[in-house]
């Protein structure tokens, strides 16, 4: 059979003065029915491949040797009118955020009828019934009514199904899923990934899947390409590449992968709580109508949680996007209001003069997840590193340039790059900056919200490994906030789980992961990818129904869930048969 | 504990921390170094734009030694014998206008009036546009929404008529008239800054100095107004035009700087409907304008590009 796609000595290159080659020489041959993975980290440019094949590059980057061949069309030199209709027919393409690719005042129906009718000249009618076929064929739950939807009446993952349906709906020939699951949460990215395997095989498609997460590849490639800054580094069956991989690069990628149960666990011993939250709820209002009156709507973002993180020591929240473990990172930072208490270090947040709240804010520190974002882009990061100093009025100016010297040095950054702007770093400099700016007042406690996801697992390695040795020099608590379980295995003391703003299970590291005891906890954790393609653990597309959600009539608080310690620290919620059964 | 020295590819084996930005650190770290006017002299619009404004200036200042006539003296030799004003000639170099006097010197005190209007004015405008703005997006709540209903009041209200309000309250004069020139033009500005002002402060650097304990006036006088400064550079160079074609309409109504005191727009406005026999009257005056705006804008231009760190190559 031939393959349905081939990429020969793919060259991209950018700019025409100083061109600069974007990827270079690269070949693969897809034949159908096979998923191919490119895997590599950010700027090795899988994206671009990706946007060659469908003749979207960006105007600044040409094609500028090798070719790409659909089926028996050449693609490579073809004009923007020969490849329309090509591009949604024959192959298509899904993106990372299916927010920001449905139109948000359109509905789901319309947008899907009209990728239809572009291609094929068929009426209104016959275009709604394939429509609702195709929803049916990526399982969504009553797809007639879908089709009158907007796009956010949908949960994240209904919308990658809607991507899903809309790139099927004409089975093309190939599929481009660009990181189609890290938007998603785990169990949401299993259920797509698994959808698409059942899919390509009922159309008889081939699969280009660009990760750079390489527990996904594991899970679904049957053959892997691995690039580094616009290279081919190695390719093969993925069994091949995961058990024997020739390049370092590869080797050093794989060890770099967080895994599951691969943790030392020690015995945490019983230490003084640096921070104690007691009864904690964050509640806001919906909807809020004329001068805040007449909400009917509330969303309960934490609900009564209570938990202690103990000197030196790392508490893990995780739990799916919307429980809250957010949240309560920024009720402890003084960002939104709370009820309940937050003691840190003996002192009860709640009633402080503006002192004790200054002397609190030196306590408690905190590295957001977007290091890019949370830096400001018109400042020096050497003043940005002062900056908390500066606010605190500690030192003079030359003490305090002295201070971030330090500071530097201690995560890993030279003096000299005092003068520079956050732009001018990698993504990885950038979080040790705001490492650095968190560590300057010496905090007793520092809150880090999903502060290694925006970063590739090479570099997350080494700032995660950063993150330990300062723990153990300078005896800083954690609160380490992420929906990565594998990180989290990797770098907790202890672990709450989340879901709905309540804690569903919380205990040692060893206790959580090891021995689960909730339905939820033991779902993530089946969840999650595992970097190793002989253990694979797929069970077919399991329905989704609608997810739960925290938004709630106004005076109707949801329920509380009563933990029971069920042994050594060990606490983990009572469920009911509808809970468990859900 | 492993000592790290400077770079952390170093020290770990593995794959490196990919190069940021592209641009080249050895390179960047020379251009860093550079003063703002050393950088702003390395760009050819922005020394043009700093010369005719200079030359503005200039021409306004010394007016007096530039030129041997008065502004406000109508010449007998500067008419026709059918009392038609002179086109440009040796002893006037930009010719007459309809009573007779030196186009020239008339340009030429009339840019001191145009200056203090478009600095003077617009300045203040601006000042006010952000104040209001910068504290309604930062706060929002109640002050929020009520500065805004009243820029929205202001905006409404018809501004011609406002500035006519206010000039005949008070006795028309050069800075009254640029006091009252900044009441109306402060609006849309406000309006503009307010929509950054909110989408900046939900920003997580922000947060991140809230998170550190920084106060309200720290926060948003080193991190919010930094980041407007390039919005309100743009405003301030359109201003300049507009303002100065306000002042001439306010001159023209009779509310504006008073005749014979001679200002760009109320030259052209005093002569427009002879464009057609003696075009000069409007196209010298026009001119000025012109280039005077475009000077503004073309170091706002320069400056916005230089202020901000991550547009330096």
């Amino acid at each position: 059979m031939p393959p349905a796609l081939v990429a020969e000595g793919l060259t991209l290159t950018v700019g025409r003065e100083r061109p600069r080659q974007l990827v270079s020489g690269l070949s693969f041959a897809l034949a159908k029915g096979e998923t191919l993975c490119l895997a590599g980290e950010s700027g090795s440019g899988k994206s671009l491949t990706a946007l060659a094949v469908m003749g979207l590059l960006p105007r600044a980057v040409r094609v500028t040797g090798g070719r790409i061949t659909l089926g028996d069309t050449e693609l490579t030199g073809l004009p923007e009118a020969a490849m329309r209709p090509i591009r949604g027919d024959r192959v298509a393409m899904i993106f990372q955020e299916p927010m920001t690719s449905l139109n948000p005042v359109l509905t789901i129906g319309r947008q899907l009828t009209e990728a239809i009718r572009a291609h094929r000249p068929v009426g209104r009618a016959e275009a709604r019934r394939a429509a609702i076929a195709a929803l049916d064929a990526v399982r969504i739950p009553e797809a007639a009514r879908r089709l009158e939807q907007h796009p956010h009446e949908l949960s994240g993952g209904m919308r990658q199904r809607v991507m899903i349906a809309m790139a099927l709906a004409l089975r093309p020939d190939v599929l481009i899923a660009d990181e189609p699951t890290t938007a998603l949460d785990v169990t949401v990215q299993r259920e797509v990934l698994a959808l698409l395997a059942d899919l390509k095989d009922e159309i008889g498609m081939g699969l280009v899947l660009i990760t750079h997460d390489m527990g996904v590849v594991a899970e679904v490639a049957d053959r892997v390409l691995v690039m580094r800054a616009g290279r081919q580094v190695e390719e093969g069956p993925v069994a091949e590449i995961f058990a024997r991989p020739a390049a370092d690069y590869t080797r050093a990628l794989l060890a770099a992968v967080p895994r599951m149960g691969t943790a030392a666990r020690a015995d945490a011993p019983k230490r003084r709580p640096v921070l104690a939250a007691t009864d904690l709820c964050v509640r806001y209002d919906l909807d809020s109508g004329v001068m805040g009156m007449g909400s009917r709507r509330r969303v309960f973002a934490v609900e009564g949680v209570s938990f202690e993180v103990g000197e030196r020591e790392t508490l893990s929240l995780v739990g799916e996007s919307g429980c809250g473990k957010s949240t309560i990172a920024r009720a402890l930072a003084g960002l939104v209001p709370y009820s309940g208490d937050i003691v840190v270090d003996g002192r009860n947040a709640a009633n402080l003069d503006r002192a004790g709240t200054m002397a609190l804010r030196r306590d408690v520190q905190m590295i957001f997840q977007d290091p890019f974002a949370s830096l400001d882009p018109r400042m020096k990061v050497g003043d940005l590193v002062a900056e908390p100093l500066t606010i605190h009025a500690l030192g003079s100016r030359a003490e305090r340039r002295e201070r971030v010297a330090d500071l530097f040095a201690r995560v890993g950054l030279s003096p000299d790059q005092m003068d520079r702007y956050p732009h001018e770093f990698s993504g990885g400099q950038r979080q040790r900056i705001c490492i650095a700016r968190a560590l300057a007042l010496r905090p007793k406690l520092i809150v880090a919200d999903e502060s290694v996801s925006a970063l590739d697992v090479s570099v997350q390695a080494r700032v995660l490994e950063l993150l330990k040795e300062l723990q153990e020099a300078f005896g800083i608590a954690y609160l380490f906030i992420s929906h990565d379980m594998a990180v989290v295995d990797q770098i907790s003391d202890r672990v709450a789980v989340m879901r709905l703003g309540q804690i569903v299970e919380m205990g040692t590291a060893a206790q959580v992961f090891d021995d689960p005891r909730h339905s939820y906890t033991r779902r993530l954790i089946e969840a999650v990818p595992i970097p190793d393609p002989s253990r694979r653990t797929f069970t077919g597309a399991r329905l989704a129904g609608e997810i739960a959600s925290p938004v709630r009539a106004r005076h109707d608080p949801p329920p509380r869930l009563l933990l029971r310690n069920v042994g050594g620290g060990h606490w983990v919620a009572e469920e009911s048969e509808a809970m468990a059964a859900a | 504990m492993v000592n790290r020295n400077a770079s952390p590819a170093a020290t770990h084996p593995g794959p490196a921390d990919p190069p940021a930005g592209g641009a080249d650190p050895a390179g960047s770290g020379e251009e860093r170094r550079r003063s703002l006017p050393a950088r702003l002299a390395r760009r050819p619009l922005a020394i043009l734009g700093i010369l005719v404004i200079l030359a503005c200036v200039a021409g306004a200042v010394f007016a007096p030694v530039l030129t041997s006539y008065e502004p406000d003296v109508p010449l007998f030799e500067g008419l026709t014998l059918t009392g038609a004003p002179l086109p440009p000639d040796a002893d006037f170099p930009l010719g007459t206008d309809l009573l007779g006097r030196d186009l020239l010197t008339r340009i030429l005190y009339g840019a001191r009036t145009s200056l203090i209007i478009g600095i003077a004015a617009n300045g203040t405008a601006l000042v006010i546009g952000t104040l209001i703005g910068a504290v309604a997006g930062f706060f929002g709540g109640f002050i929020g929404s009520a500065l805004m209903r009243f820029t929205d009041l202001m905006m409404a209200f018809p501004a011609l008529l406002l500035a006519i309000c206010l000039a005949a309250i008070f006795q028309p004069s050069l800075w009254i008239v640029a006091m009252v020139i900044a009441l109306v033009n402060w609006v849309q500005a406000a309006r503009v800054l307010y929509t950054e002002t909110r989408a900046l402060s939900q920003r997580e650097f922000i947060e991140a100095e809230r998170a550190m304990g920084a106060g309200t006036a720290r926060i948003l006088l080193r991190h919010i107004v930094p980041h407007l400064v390039p919005t309100i550079i743009v405003w301030g160079t359109l201003g300049i035009s507009t303002t100065v074609l306000l002042e001439a309409t306010l001159s023209y109504l009779g509310v504006g700087v008073q005749p014979p005191t001679p200002s760009w727009g109320n030259i052209i406005f005093e002569n427009q409907t002879y464009f057609q026999s003696a075009p000069w009257l409007v196209f010298f005056p026009g001119a000025a304008i012109l280039a005077l705006a475009l000077a503004f804008n073309f170091v706002g231009d320069a400056l916005r590009d230089e202020l901000d760190p991550t547009q330096r190559d």
